[in-house]
């Protein structure tokens, strides 16, 4: 945590620009972290509690019934339990990560989504799973390493296409960039899907539309590495996010190394995408949405909004999980079609605001 | 090639709706002499009925009967060569019912054409009768379409008054894991055959062809029977104990604790045409295995 408490004070402009009154950091993050963690944990506690199959309670936590008899155990720790769990962290991913695209390049529409990100992670595991289906590293699947080449590959795309010395890039751009790299990688997923057998494309077509029930706890336990790390950057960038959200001059004439920033940023987001990618199929919007409520609640002090968004991001995506799972029950939506349907409207009305 | 063959049926049998549609067979026309025929189900027929030495050319998935390997290939549901097919000059064109714009350049080349599409089966008889009436083979198509009857027959016979086990039955999913599972559904064709062979579709109450159950949902329906019917690229690839195995995820399923999941392999279980009979008895051997000592 020591990045989150660092006497680096934010920029005063940006501390006027939304009116908060200069309370020490340290006060607001605690608040923050406790206010928006609580949310979180509620969020997956409750979570679990509801799905398409009522379930008695008194059953699950018998101890009596043996696990194997026990369908309602059952169905609480191996159907939902571990789907939560996936749901809280790839919105943690997904959230974080839209964060800093967003603070990193001055743009408020850049996500792993619109970025073309996530499209590159989509690619690597889609040909992982069409290609790398019986290949297994003992206990790991290919799919997370794949994902990660991709959204590497992706990343450094962006990176090299928005970080033209001295100059932000201008949004029509970096979208426009965003529109190309999404549909020459889902042009790529379609070259693979017609190249592998016929039926996988229902598989893969399925995958794509995002899937959080992962059955186990082992998917996560397979993306946890890229993940740790992911967040282990992020807990470093919130000051030197909130010296480039002003503008790369003025944060190089605070002592801020700006490429070693920018790369920092670009690789910890690709491997929070990888992560929520190889977990759970490419879901959108989430890294949009998010933060951007988020800033809505808290400001603009990446140092407050980062956490937060994290939190608010696993709690979102969860309880987008559970209207996926009950809204049309027992027929499950898939739940990349829940967050888009709320996420679509979202950044057509940012886009609108913005102009 | 042999997995291809299933899965572009099984794909096709998923994407298409349950019924025999086509331009309606011109009786008082000549019988075709040069079929050419893109559906694998249909190839298997052409050849049931004994107009296999009239086929001209066949699909990229077709591999049954094997001399359909030295025939000319034509693509398939998603690349016909339409160049080819004309070039190998067929009086008579099998299309897939969604291949319209097909079907329309080749009437501008006056060639005729029968558009097919999966249901269930009594549209793989009459379609079996069909073909031996397009080609000549009339007599032996009704003949074929008879004993496959009978045969269906005998297997209702056999399995009834027995215990039918609620049954999932299972036609693709991620290998290793129960994610991204395609089950059928309480309609078509893969639901007709688990019927015929004694077993209750545990998603017989889900009007779709196909349905992907969640972990929670394959909980609930707790199927007593599990079959699951593989391409048999994967199989070769990945063992039968390895794929089980993953069903032990969920051990309350009674099926999982009895067992009774049985991996079956072979494209003759998901293709819609002649072998259906064979497929029926496979799964009722699966499911009624003391009725067939």
């Amino acid at each position: 945590m020591s990045a989150f408490d660092s006497t680096e004070a934010a920029p005063e402009l940006v501390r006027a620009a939304v009116g908060v009154p200069p309370r020490p950091i340290r006060a607001r993050l605690v608040t923050t972290v406790v206010a928006y963690g609580t949310l979180a944990v509620v969020t997956c506690l409750l979570a679990p509690l509801v799905g398409s199959t009522p379930i008695s309670f008194s059953r699950v936590f018998d101890r009596s019934i043996p696990f194997i008899d026990n369908v309602d155990a059952q169905i609480f720790f191996v159907a939902r339990m571990p789907r939560v769990l996936a749901g809280a962290v790839v919105g943690a991913a997904l959230a974080s990560a839209g964060v800093v695209l967003q603070a990193l390049l001055r743009n408020p529409l850049a996500t792993p989504f619109t970025l073309g990100v996530s499209a590159g992670a989509a690619l690597g595991a889609i040909l992982a799973i069409s290609f790398g289906a019986a290949i297994s590293f003992g206990p790991f699947s290919p799919v997370p390493f794949a994902t990660l080449v991709g959204a590497i590959l992706a990343a450094s795309i962006v990176y090299g296409l928005a970080t033209k010395p001295g100059r932000a890039m201008s949004t029509s751009v970096l979208l426009l960039a965003g529109v190309t790299l999404n549909s020459f990688f889902s042009a790529l997923i379609l070259f693979v899907q017609y190249m592998s057998d016929f039926t996988e494309t229902f598989r893969t077509v399925r995958w794509l539309m995002g899937d959080l029930d992962i059955g186990s706890f082992s998917p996560v336990l397979g993306a946890l590495p890229l993940l740790l790390a992911a967040f282990a950057v992020f807990a470093m960038l919130p000051s030197s996010l909130n010296l480039l959200s002003v503008g790369a001059e003025q944060a190089a004439t605070r002592g801020v190394d700006v490429a070693r920033v920018q790369r920092l940023a670009f690789v910890s987001s690709a491997l929070a995408t990888a992560a929520a990618v190889s977990l759970a199929g490419p879901i959108g919007f989430v890294g949009i949405v998010v933060p951007h409520l988020v800033r809505l609640m808290v400001g603009v002090d990446h140092r407050i909004v980062l956490p937060a968004s994290a939190f608010f991001g696993a709690a979102f995506l969860v309880a987008c999980d559970v209207v996926a799972r009950t809204v049309l029950a027992p027929v499950e939506v898939p739940v990349g079609v829940v967050t888009a349907m709320l996420g679509g409207p979202f950044f057509l009305w940012l886009l609108v605001r913005k102009s | 090639m042999a997995a291809r063959t299933k899965k572009l049926t099984l794909a096709f049998l998923l994407v298409c709706g349950a019924s025999l549609y086509g331009s309606p067979i011109a009786h008082a026309q000549a019988p075709a002499k040069r079929v050419v025929s893109l559906v694998p189900a249909v190839t298997e027929m052409l050849f049931a009925v004994g107009a296999g030495s009239q086929v001209a050319g066949v699909g990229s998935y077709d591999n049954f009967p094997p001399e359909t390997k030295a025939l000319p290939r034509v693509g398939a549901l998603l690349d016909p060569d339409v160049e080819r097919i004309i070039s190998l000059r067929p009086d008579l064109v099998i299309t897939y019912g969604s291949q319209v714009d097909l079907e329309k350049q080749l009437s501008r080349a006056g060639i005729r054409t029968l558009s097919y599409r999966n249901g269930g089966v009594a549209n793989v008889l009459q379609t079996l009768r069909d073909v031996g009436r397009v080609t000549g083979h009339a007599a032996e198509g009704d003949r074929r379409a008879k004993e496959i009857e009978g045969r269906l027959d005998a297997i209702r016979a056999k399995v009834k008054g027995r215990r039918r086990p609620k049954t999932l039955l299972a036609f693709d999913r991620q290998p290793r894991t129960l994610q991204q599972m395609y089950v059928a559904g309480g309609r078509g064709f893969l639901n007709e055959m688990l019927d015929i062979a004694g077993g209750d579709n545990v998603f017989a109450d889900d009007r779709r062809e196909s349905v992907q159950p969640s972990h929670e949902i394959l909980l609930v329906r707790a199927p007593e029977v599990i079959v699951e019917l593989r391409a048999t690229g994967l199989a070769a690839a990945i063992g039968e104990r390895e794929e089980k195995a993953a069903w032990l995820a969920l051990p309350s399923i009674p099926a999982v604790r009895s067992g009774r999941i049985h991996m079956l392999n072979g494209d003759y279980l998901v293709v819609p045409g002649p072998r259906i009979a064979a497929a029926a008895e496979t799964l009722a051997r699966a499911l009624h295995p003391d009725a067939f000592k």
